[in-house]
């Protein structure tokens, strides 16, 4: 019998519907993130329509950090272009500056949970409450998810130094940017939706 | 080849025994049989490992049916399996009966009918019928399997600890799963629940991910979505569910951890232990409740869909007739799908929950109704005045039908708000779900391997302990699950070790010593199938490629094929998958089945008006690229 990535690679098939198998499952892991989180902020709603719910002020750093986070956005979008135009430098220095990005990012909300904790809003123990817990839960699985991206971005600069990211070879640019870009809209969805259910609810 | 293969089968059931160096192939022993990317090999890891949490799962409702049937019995014959959960009395430990009825139903729930109906029988047939060489990603794939397997592993050590295994109910509802002092059993045992269903929920994400990609983007040429066979729209659809639903237990479990392990009070609030006040305050445990069940009722047709879309299969092949209502099939799925996700809180009824908001919810429950009894019509309108074939499979896959309808007419009564207060939590439920989800899902996995063993193995399985084990099983689950109807209506409570002490539920003794006498005759029944499945993977007859004469893509493989499943092109797709008994085909020289890689153009007789047309333009284009070409 004949191996079989020879005989996929001779075969196409024109008349289904085509987009990448990587590209699509990628799509469909960010739909189990918006699942996830949608879990996460309809549980809020229905636990604070029940009472019993502490009011706090949000941290400010987290217009420092969602400024932040818009720019990587930016920065990462540059990254792509470099990589569709073949500018191997730009691409390089574009991925390593959304990197560091993401990681000033995650130093950010790490300040924001300090200033947290000096406000006595805590995550478990005695004196916490589900409207404190619940914050906790959205921007630490958030940062989880955002590691994920930085560790997505650094195989991609791996791949930037040994040339391997060019206009003609961008499926995996592709999914991390639209990974990247979705990241920056979940925050910017957390984000809004904290805002508005402490300034106006 | 042959005699080749047969020793491979042989190491994978097992349980892959030691690389005996016959092997001249660049793939190893571990690439073939452990650490494949190969689907087929994967359905196969799934069916083993289901089918031996099957028969774990129902030995543990045999063990509980005894308590519920004979309280009075001594048990202590028990003691080398159970070892110290049978007390110096002979009787069966009350916190390990609670244990084995939430290891009963979890097991069954997840590693039986998702994992070992869905794992086995979409890994297995998706890329076979829509005629492709792979999942998208075989080795997400191979993920798959082996993060449900160290899911199956922490769960089924979780059975020995000294404390038990989680015993809150399959459900784990706070605050008695949240509390490690509550119960012996949400120590530990629960905590590597929670572990065990984590890594489960990646596995079927996992692998839902592969299922959804892989029917949109690795059809072959012509096998557009209305000739797909609903084998595939069932899985596909099966697959969304899973998608939109298990992220959200995710989150579910996410908090509970947080309760039970760091502190926090999501679920918990105001709680004392012997006199003790907890320090969690504000936390919900309705909340709990929603979460789960958002999950916990797409799980149903998780479970159901991949049973309906094998039964359909089934029955067209088997009354050699097309399917009844090829559409109607589908939109109805599709309907039950997005009606899943509306419905959970008819589990919540009793929560204290607005009445307003409960009829709301009555109200969308019922409307599943709708697309489930098209579903039931279609299956009888198909089978009427078939040329019925009755093997072990259409036999299952009738059987399917009759449980789907008489557990589906209680589930009528149970989505009614007003009744649902007088029968939550009874016998009525559990004899309703037992039904319309535990047996229906079971008749399609069975039903299923039954039908595509051929495929698997290259051999037949035994039609006659086929037809014994059916008529067993199906006269058995209606002798456990219908007289649990009545005692339901009595009453009875689910989940109690005993009723004995209570005058009033002493009037059913004798009926619960009748269900649990049915139960062990029935679970007795699979080791029949036990038998005849293991039996035939070595010695039974052997398969010709197509042996039910079957329409479908996967029976145009070779007797057992390799990794890539068609040795030469894949077949190109001309018609939907249910041409049988056409009429006039004998005129283009066909049986009662023109399978679907047949053009069109073949078939001048038989095709109808709509389908000459089609004929005309398949054959200019042939032609043009014929042209094309030289």
């Amino acid at each position: 019998m004949k191996k079989v990535e020879e005989i996929v690679l001779d075969e196409e098939a024109p008349e289904v519907a085509s987009m990448h198998p990587q590209k699509f499952a990628m799509w469909l892991f960010i739909v189990t993130v918006i699942m996830l989180f949608a879990g996460f902020t309809s549980a809020y709603i229905v636990r604070k329509a029940e009472g019993n719910w502490l009011d706090y002020e949000l941290p400010m750093s987290f217009w420092v950090t969602t400024l932040i986070i818009v720019i990587s956005s930016a920065t990462m979008q540059w990254a792509y272009i470099s990589a569709k135009k073949d500018n191997l430098l730009n691409l390089k220095i574009s991925i390593s500056l959304t990197s560091l990005l993401g990681f000033l990012f995650l130093v950010g909300q790490w300040a924001a949970w300090s200033e947290l904790v000096s406000s006595q809003v805590y995550f478990a123990g005695n004196f916490s409450n589900p409207a404190g817990s619940f914050l906790y839960v959205f921007t630490g699985l958030h940062a989880m998810h955002l590691i994920g991206g930085i560790v997505f971005l650094s195989i991609m600069l791996f791949f930037a130094l040994k040339e391997q990211i060019h206009s003609q070879n961008l499926v995996k640019m592709e999914m991390c940017t639209t990974y990247w870009h979705f990241l920056g809209g979940l925050w910017l969805y957390l984000y809004g939706f904290l805002l508005y259910n402490h300034w106006v609810l | 080849m042959a005699i080749e293969t047969h020793t491979n089968v042989s190491h994978d059931v097992h349980g892959h025994a030691h690389h005996d160096g016959h092997h001249h192939h660049k793939e190893t022993f571990i690439t073939k049989y452990i650490f494949s990317e190969d689907h087929k090999m994967i359905a196969k890891q799934f069916l083993i490992s289901g089918l031996i949490w099957a028969f774990i799962g129902g030995a543990m409702s045999i063990i509980f049916r005894l308590q519920l049937g004979f309280p009075d019995m001594n048990l202590s014959f028990l003691r080398p399996i159970l070892g110290g959960w049978i007390l110096e009395t002979g009787k069966l430990d009350p916190e390990f009966y609670l244990a084995l009825v939430t290891m009963h139903g979890t097991i069954m729930v997840f590693f039986v009918l998702t994992a070992g109906l869905s794992g086995t029988f979409s890994n297995f047939l998706i890329p076979l019928q829509i005629g492709a060489r792979d999942m998208a990603s075989g080795f997400m794939n191979m993920l798959s399997y082996w993060f449900f397997f160290v899911a199956s592993l922490i769960m089924f050590f979780s059975i020995f600890l000294e404390t038990g295994p989680a015993s809150g109910g399959w459900v784990v509802y706070p605050p008695l799963s949240a509390l490690p002092q509550a119960m012996p059993g949400s120590g530990l045992g629960m905590t590597m629940w929670l572990v065990s269903m984590a890594l489960f929920i990646v596995s079927s994400l996992l692998g839902g991910i592969n299922y959804i990609t892989t029917v949109i983007n690795m059809r072959t040429r012509g096998m557009s979505f209305s000739r797909l066979p609903l084998t595939i729209w069932a899985f596909f659809l099966t697959a969304i569910i899973g998608l939109l639903s298990f992220p959200v237990l995710f989150a579910a479990a996410l908090l509970l951890i947080f309760d039970r392990s760091f502190g926090t009070s999501f679920y918990l609030s105001e709680i004392y232990i012997d006199g003790q006040a907890l320090p969690n305050m504000g936390g919900s445990p309705i909340l709990y409740q929603h979460l789960f069940w958002f999950l916990g009722h797409p799980e149903v047709y998780i479970v159901l869909l991949p049973a309906l879309g094998i039964t359909s299969e089934i029955i067209a092949t088997n009354a050699r007739k097309p399917i009844f209502g090829y559409r109607a099939m589908v939109m109805s799925m599709v309907a039950i799908g997005i009606l899943s996700f509306i419905v959970w809180a008819h589990h919540m009824f009793v929560t204290g929950m607005n009445p307003f908001l409960g009829s709301i919810f009555m109200f969308l429950t019922l409307i599943i109704a709708v697309p489930s009894a098209v579903k039931a019509f279609n299956y009888i309108t198909t089978l009427w005045r078939g040329n019925i074939i009755f093997t072990p499979a259409m036999l299952f896959s009738i059987g399917l039908v009759s449980v789907f309808i008489s557990g589906g007419v209680t589930g009528i009564v149970l989505g009614n708000n007003a009744l649902d207060i007088q029968l939550h939590d009874t016998y009525f439920v559990v004899a309703h779900f037992h039904i319309v989800m535990g047996s229906a899902s079971f008749f399609g996995f069975m039903a299923g391997v039954y039908h595509w063993f051929p495929k698997m193995f290259g051999r037949m399985m035994d039609p006659n302990l086929g037809y014994l084990h059916f008529w067993l099983t199906f006269i058995g689950i209606y002798m456990v699950f219908f007289p649990m109807h009545y005692i339901g209506i009595a009453g009875f409570p689910r989940r109690y070790y005993s009723f004995t002490s209570f005058d009033a539920f002493k009037i059913f003794s004798d009926l619960n010593m009748f269900i649990s006498a049915a139960a062990i005759i029935t679970f007795a029944a699979q080791s029949i199938f036990a038998f005849n499945f293991i039996y035939s993977i070595f010695k039974g007859k052997k398969a010709p490629e197509n042996p039910w004469l079957s329409n479908t893509l996967e029976w145009t493989t070779p007797r057992l094929p390799g990794h890539g499943n068609w040795e030469g092109d894949i077949p190109t797709v001309h018609r939907w998958a249910y041409d049988y008994s056409k009429p006039n085909a004998d005129k283009d020289g066909f049986d009662d089945f023109i399978p679907q890689y047949v053009p069109l153009s073949k078939t001048p007789h038989s095709n109808l008006p709509h389908e000459q047309e089609l004929a005309k333009f398949e054959q200019e284009e042939e032609q043009s690229n014929v042209n094309a070409q030289h």
